[in-house]
C-alpha cells in the first residue's frame, strides 16, 4: 500500500549565514509513524527538525533552500501563515520548558492564544490533554500548582500535554528524554508509542536504543547529509552503508 | 614553614579590594553625615509645607518639592512608555543589521551626553520649537529625553534575561510574536524594566542643568497651577541657596535642609524600586 507522505522534504538545504548545515536532504515522513532522526552531535538533526515548524525563523541569519511540504503545501512559501503552521506542527523541546504558571494555565496557554475563551471547553481540553500525556492522575488534585514544582519527567509530559491541547497533526520532539532519568525516559517512550495512534511524530534522539525501541522509520544524518533512511529494523540490523553501521555499532560518534 | 607565594598574592589581592570598598564607603558616610547633621536642624513641618519667606531667608521649600514631583511625573510619562517600547522593538523585533547596530550605539552614546547639552537642546526643541515656554512640560520633556537612553538600555537588559525557551515555547503552540511577548516575556521582564525606569527617574529628579533654562524659577510664592507654569525644583533651589543668594552664610542651613530632602526623596524612589522588584519577583514564583 502506498501512503501519501505527511511530510515531504525534497533536496533541502539550510544555511546559518555562510555555513551550510543541511545538505540536500530528501525524505518522506509517513503519517502516524514515529520517525527518528539520529546522528552525531552537530550533524544538523535538531536544525532539520526545527525547519519543520519554522522555529529557525527566530535565528536571524538562517536561510532555507529547497522544499518542505506538509500535506502537499510548501511550508516555506512566503504567503504561508507561520502561526497556523505551528499550531498544526507541535513541538516538545530538549529541555522541559514549562512556563512559570500553574499546571492548568500551561496546558490552557495554547488554547487561549488561539482564541478559545469558553471556560468549559478549556477545562475539558486541559483534562483530555493531561490524560493524553499520562499526567492527569499525578496532577489532577493540584492543577493550580506552579508547573515548576513538577519533576523533570512530569514537566516534559506537561510540555507534551501543552502541545496536544492545540490538536496538532504532527509532533516534533527534540531529544525529549535527554534531560531525564531512566524511569522518566521509559514513561516518555511509552507515551510516544501511544501517541502514534493519532499523531505523526518526528523525534530527534541521541540514544540509539531509544530510536530502535520506539520508531518505525529511522534517518541517519551526518554532517548535514542524509546518509541512510529506511525502516528502523533495517537500519539497525542490515544497514546498507558502512558509515551507518559504524555509527550504530558505536565505532564513532 | 614556608608560605607559598600564591597565598601571599591572595591575601594582598583581597586587602586591595577591601581597601577600595572601604574608601568608597567612607566617602559616602562622610557626605551623609555632613548633610544629615547640618540639615536635620531646619527640617520641620513648616519647612516642608511653607513657601520661602523674607527674601528666601526663612520659610520652607514646599513649592520646590511640588515642582520636582510634577516634573518627575512628566519625565516618567515620556521616558517610561517610550523607553519600554523602544526596548521591546530593539530586542524582540528588530533585525540585527548595520542600521540597528548604529541605533544601539547611538543610544549608548546618548546616555553619555552632558546634561547641560540636553538643557540647551530642550530650550531649542520644547521651549521655542514646541512653544511650551519655560514650563514644567518643557523641563519634564527635556529630562525625559535625557532619561530615555537609560530606560531603553535597562529595559533591554531586562528582556534579555527572559530565556529564549519561553518565547519558543509559546511560538511553538501557535502564538503570534506579540502574544508570546505579551504573555510570556513581558510578565517576567517587567520588574527589571520598572526598576531600571525608577532608577533613571531618581537620577533625573536630582538634575539641575536640564531644567535650568527650560522652566525652573528662582522663586515663586505659589505652587504651579498647570503644566505650562514655571516651577521651583529642589536641585535648582539648592544651587541658588548655595551660590546665588545675597546672603549665603545666612541661608546655609536651608541649603542643607534642601539637600537632605532631595536625598531622602531619591532614596525613597530607589527603595520603592527595590520593593517593587522584590514584590514582582515573588509574584513570579507563585
Amino acid at each position: 500500500m502506498i501512503v501519501k507522505p505527511k511530510i515531504r522534504i525534497s533536496n533541502f538545504n539550510f544555511y546559518y549565514g555562510e555555513a551550510k548545515v543541511i545538505k540536500g536532504v530528501s525524505m518522506d515522513v509517513h503519517p502516524k509513524y514515529v520517525t527518528s532522526i539520529i546522528g552525531p552531535s552537530g550533524c544538523g538533526k535538531s536544525t532539520l527538525l526545527r525547519c519543520l515548524n519554522r522555529m529557525n525563523d527566530l535565528i536571524l541569519s538562517a536561510r532555507p533552500e529547497g522544499k518542505i511540504e506538509i500535506d502537499g503545501v510548501d511550508i516555506n512559501d512566503p504567503a504561508l501563515d507561520v502561526v497556523g503552521l505551528r499550531k498544526r506542527v507541535g513541538m516538545v523541546f530538549q529541555k522541559p520548558n514549562p512556563f512559570p504558571k500553574s499546571i492548568f494555565d500551561n496546558v490552557a496557554y495554547g488554547l487561549r492564544v488561539n482564541g478559545v475563551s469558553d471556560k468549559i471547553i478549556i477545562e475539558r481540553k486541559v483534562e483530555q490533554s493531561l490524560k493524553g500525556s499520562a499526567l492527569w492522575d499525578e496532577v489532577k488534585d493540584r492543577l493550580k500548582d506552579n508547573a515548576l514544582n513538577l519533576s523533570g519527567g512530569q514537566q516534559q509530559r506537561l510540555c507534551v500535554a501543552r502541545a496536544l491541547a492545540v490538536e496538532p497533526e504532527i509532533i516534533l520532539m527534540d531529544e525529549p528524554a535527554s534531560a531525564l532519568d531512566p524511569i522518566a525516559t521509559a514513561k516518555i517512550e511509552e507515551l510516544i508509542v501511544e501517541l502514534k495512534k493519532q499523531y505523526t511524530i518526528v523525534i530527534v534522539t541521541h540514544n540509539m536504543q531509544q530510536a530502535a525501541r520506539i520508531s518505525d522509520q529511522t534517518a541517519f544524518l551526518m554532517q548535514g547529509e542524509l546518509i541512510e533512511y529506511g525502516k528502523t529494523s533495517d537500519i539497525f540490523t542490515k544497514p546498507k552503508k558502512k558509515m551507518t553501521e559504524d555509527y550504530i555499532t558505536g565505532r564513532f560518534g | 614553614m614556608k608560605v607559598e607565594p600564591r597565598r601571599i598574592q591572595e591575601f594582598l589581592g583581597f586587602m586591595v579590594l577591601r581597601l577600595c570598598i572601604g574608601v568608597v564607603l567612607f566617602i559616602l558616610a562622610v557626605i551623609f553625615f555632613d548633610i544629615i547633621s547640618k540639615g536635620i536642624g531646619v527640617i520641620s513641618w513648616e519647612f516642608l509645607t511653607q513657601p520661602p519667606k523674607d527674601g528666601m531667608t526663612k520659610g520652607g521649600i514646599f513649592p520646590a518639592i511640588v515642582g520636582t514631583f510634577a516634573v518627575t511625573v512628566i519625565t516618567a510619562l515620556l521616558a517610561v512608555p517610550f523607553g519600554m517600547g523602544c526596548a521591546i522593538y530593539l530586542n524582540e523585533y528588530a533585525a540585527d543589521n548595520l542600521f540597528t547596530r548604529f541605533i544601539r550605539i547611538s543610544i549608548r552614546n546618548l546616555s553619555g551626553v552632558p546634561s547641560i547639552v540636553y538643557g540647551l537642546f530642550g530650550v531649542a526643541l520644547f521651549v521655542e520649537g514646541c512653544h511650551f515656554g519655560t514650563s514644567i512640560l518643557a523641563a519634564g520633556c527635556t529630562l525625559g529625553l535625557m532619561t530615555l537612553p537609560l530606560t531603553i538600555t535597562a529595559s533591554e537588559e531586562a528582556l534579555k534575561t527572559v530565556p529564549r525557551s519561553f518565547r519558543e515555547g509559546s511560538l511553538a503552540l501557535g502564538a503570534t510574536k506579540w502574544q508570546a511577548i505579551q504573555t510570556n516575556v513581558l510578565p517576567y521582564a517587567i520588574s527589571g524594566m520598572l526598576t531600571g525606569a525608577i532608577l533613571g527617574l531618581s537620577r533625573a529628579a536630582g538634575e539641575t542643568a536640564p531644567i535650568l533654562f527650560t522652566g525652573a524659577a528662582f522663586f515663586l510664592p505659589d505652587i504651579p497651577n498647570s503644566v505650562f507654569s514655571q516651577f521651583m525644583a529642589l536641585p535648582y533651589h539648592l544651587y541658588i541657596m548655595s551660590t546665588q543668594h545675597h546672603n549665603i552664610m545666612l541661608v546655609r542651613p536651608i541649603a542643607y535642609g534642601t539637600a537632605l530632602v532631595l536625598i531622602v526623596l531619591i532614596f525613597t524612589m530607589n527603595l520603592f524600586a527595590i520593593i517593587l522588584r522584590f514584590h514582582l519577583r515573588r509574584m513570579k514564583k507563585d
